[in-house]
């Protein structure tokens, strides 16, 4: 039984296990979760490979043979998405040593980071319905803490929000599930395939595939499911916020691509008109809400919303080229949320407060310059100018949008990317750039307040790296989301890898 | 019977996300629970009401019979139900910790955040 895909599971799960009994030694705690995010990165990388030049991996848990037993399979999407995730929860880690006060910390910050990364690891990985249910509840136990750690007024109020919603759509998965279980007799994802294929009770898998899309909309907060995301993610502490906003909502993403590339294709006109509406809608109501927002965070978490508009934009249009592109615009967006998200915190630390509009507050750049070259690196990358990764992320959307004559959904692409450029200058100036009014009764509040932790800025300009880099890389990048999005739209490979050739 | 059992599911669906809708978290967890309950008894239904005839091999035979009782759906429910125990925990913690800090459980003032 070859171990590889099973490995980015294992490891934050043993370092979370290893790193709970630490409770009493908050270096050692951390240094056991730290090494299990290195774990997790060194081993999504190398799967990315392997599975790059040989083809899907697939193990049968426990041996017992496909459609019988649950399979983790890793094809070059699921891949690349946990190699997304090993950078993210990396740079959570290393962000947290010095963003995260001590308090945190020693209410099991680090092992419930480990577990968090374990169970976006599975869902990403795994190749049953149910099992990925699972995964979803262990993500999503691992989130609810998280959200409510530190305890602040603030903080609870946002989790009841978090927490109802995200249960909400747990409960339409489980039905959903329940229903397909009824209707099909199987929940193995690659039998699944096969028997919608063979054009077993159509109307039903329709009516349950748009159940499946109302659970993975809330969790990957589209529209019009998207009201809990800015009512809660701009109150826990700033590296959870990273890791959320930069991993969370993308594991929805990931399950509504693989539920409509995979499973559900015998309707495509139907469902996937749907989702480019969704999309459109979720582009703008983002952008427009960030617009009126006057907090850093609330802006940001808007702007998450709109992005994920672009995700769903690609998946929506349904050609080789498209889903490239929604793989493509992951690969950009999943790097730069965190990062925006980070240098947040990075700019609440010199600031003192997170208003965008604050008069006598120090602006950032006067105390740390750098954090402000790297917020100018994410916000025009995030906004989509060359020569940074976003750019390339929209053009290849928007190119696979015109290769079909989608043109409605192009101009709101466009449209929404120039939004998007006023809302981060908006931010710009107000925070980072402004000179504190001189008068004198308006004295800095906090303005004396301490620099910015090494490793906090360390954090932000590693990613900010990584976004110029795949810009540089980006026909690299580009035939890789090719390939991988190529053999997401092959099913047939997928079949034969979990379940032998047989039938 | 199914009939039966699909009219109790939504009554408690029904239930559930009115008691949702209330003023007071607590009726909110409440409600958690109650639509928690009515996913479970969907998955029974939807995985086929047999009567009787258990999912055991009969002595001396190597498969089992046909038309016995599916047990996977069964399996299904009991992992829901320990999810839902878990999360319907951590929910009336949090909304205990939340109506302490705030003063008051009625939800419309839980609106500090909300700039």
């Amino acid at each position: 039984m070859n171990i590889l895909p099973v490995l980015p599971i294992l490891i934050p799960l043993t370092a979370a296990a290893a790193s709970i009994p630490l409770w009493s030694r908050p270096v050692l705690q951390r240094t056991a979760g730290i090494l299990g995010a290195l774990g997790l990165l060194v081993t999504s990388c190398v799967l990315l490979h392997h599975v790059d030049h040989a083809g899907i991996l697939s193990v049968q848990i426990g041996s017992w043979p496909a459609p019988f037993g649950i399979t983790i399979v890793a094809d070059r999407f699921s891949a690349i998405m946990t190699v997304l995730a090993g950078i993210t929860g990396l740079a959570a880690f290393v962000y947290s040593v010095g963003g995260v006060d001590d308090r945190r910390k020693r209410l099991f910050y680090f092992p419930l980071l480990n577990l968090l990364l374990a169970g976006v690891c599975g869902a990403f990985l795994t190749g049953d319905l149910f099992n990925l249910y699972v995964w979803f509840e262990v993500l999503l136990m691992s989130s609810f803490v998280l959200m409510a750690l530190g305890g602040e007024r603030a903080q609870l109020e946002g989790s009841i929000k978090y927490v109802t919603l995200n249960l909400i759509s747990s409960l339409f998965f489980l039905v959903a599930v329940g229903i397909l279980y009824g209707a099909i007799g199987t929940l193995n994802m690659a039998d699944i395939a096969m028997r919608v294929r063979e054009g077993r009770e159509p109307g039903l898998i329709s009516t349950v595939s748009v159940l499946f899309m109302a659970a993975f909309g809330i969790k990957s907060a589209l529209f019009p499911f998207f009201f809990w995301l800015p009512a809660s993610y701009h109150t826990p502490a700033f590296a959870v916020s990273a890791l959320f906003a930069g991993l969370l909502s993308e594991v929805g993403v990931y399950a509504m691509i693989r539920a409509f590339t995979t499973l559900f294709t015998q309707e495509v006109g139907y469902t996937h008109s749907i989702l480019l509406v969704i999309a459109g809608f979720s582009m703008v109501t983002g952008v427009l809400g960030a617009a009126a927002q006057q907090e850093f965070r609330r802006v940001l978490a808007f702007h998450s919303v709109s992005q994920i508009g672009y995700l769903v934009m690609g998946l929506a249009l349904f050609t080789p080229l498209a889903l490239a592109g929604s793989i493509f615009y992951m690969m950009h967006y999943v790097i730069v949320n965190a990062n925006l998200f980070f240098i947040a915190g990075i700019a609440h630390r010199v600031r003192g407060t997170s208003t965008l509009k604050a008069p006598g507050i120090v602006c950032v750049y006067e105390r740390a310059p750098l954090a402000c070259l790297v917020f100018l690196i994410a916000a025009f990358s995030l906004a989509g100018l060359p020569p940074l990764s976003g750019f390339f992320a929209k053009l290849i959307l928007v190119r696979a949008g015109l290769e079909i004559e989608s043109y409605v959904i192009v101009v709101t692409a466009l449209l929404v990317g120039l939004i998007t450029l006023f809302s981060m200058v908006k931010i710009w100036a107000e925070a980072f750039w402004k000179a504190p009014d001189a008068t004198p009764e308006a004295t800095p509040e906090t303005g004396e307040g301490p620099s910015p932790a090494r490793s906090m800025v360390t954090v932000s300009v590693g990613l900010a790296m990584l976004t110029v880099l795949i810009g540089v890389f980006a026909n690299d990048v580009l035939k890789l989301s090719l390939r991988a999005s190529e053999q997401l739209l092959d099913v047939d490979a997928y079949r034969r890898a979990v379940m032998g050739v047989m039938r | 019977m199914q009939l039966v059992f699909a009219v109790i599911a939504g009554v408690l669906f029904a239930a559930g996300f009115y008691m949702m809708l209330r003023r007071s978290v607590l009726k909110l967890a409440i409600g958690l629970a109650l639509i928690g309950h009515a996913a479970n008894l969907t998955i029974f239904v939807a995985g086929g009401l047999t009567r009787a005839r258990a999912a055991i091999v009969p002595p001396g035979a190597d498969a089992l019979a046909s038309g016995v009782a599916d047990p996977l759906p069964q399996a299904l429910i009991l992992t829901a139900i320990v999810i839902s125990f878990g999360v319907v925990a951590f929910t009336i913690v949090l909304i205990s910790a939340a109506s302490r800090a705030a003063g008051t459980d009625d939800a419309t003032c839980f609106a500090e955040i909300d700039a």
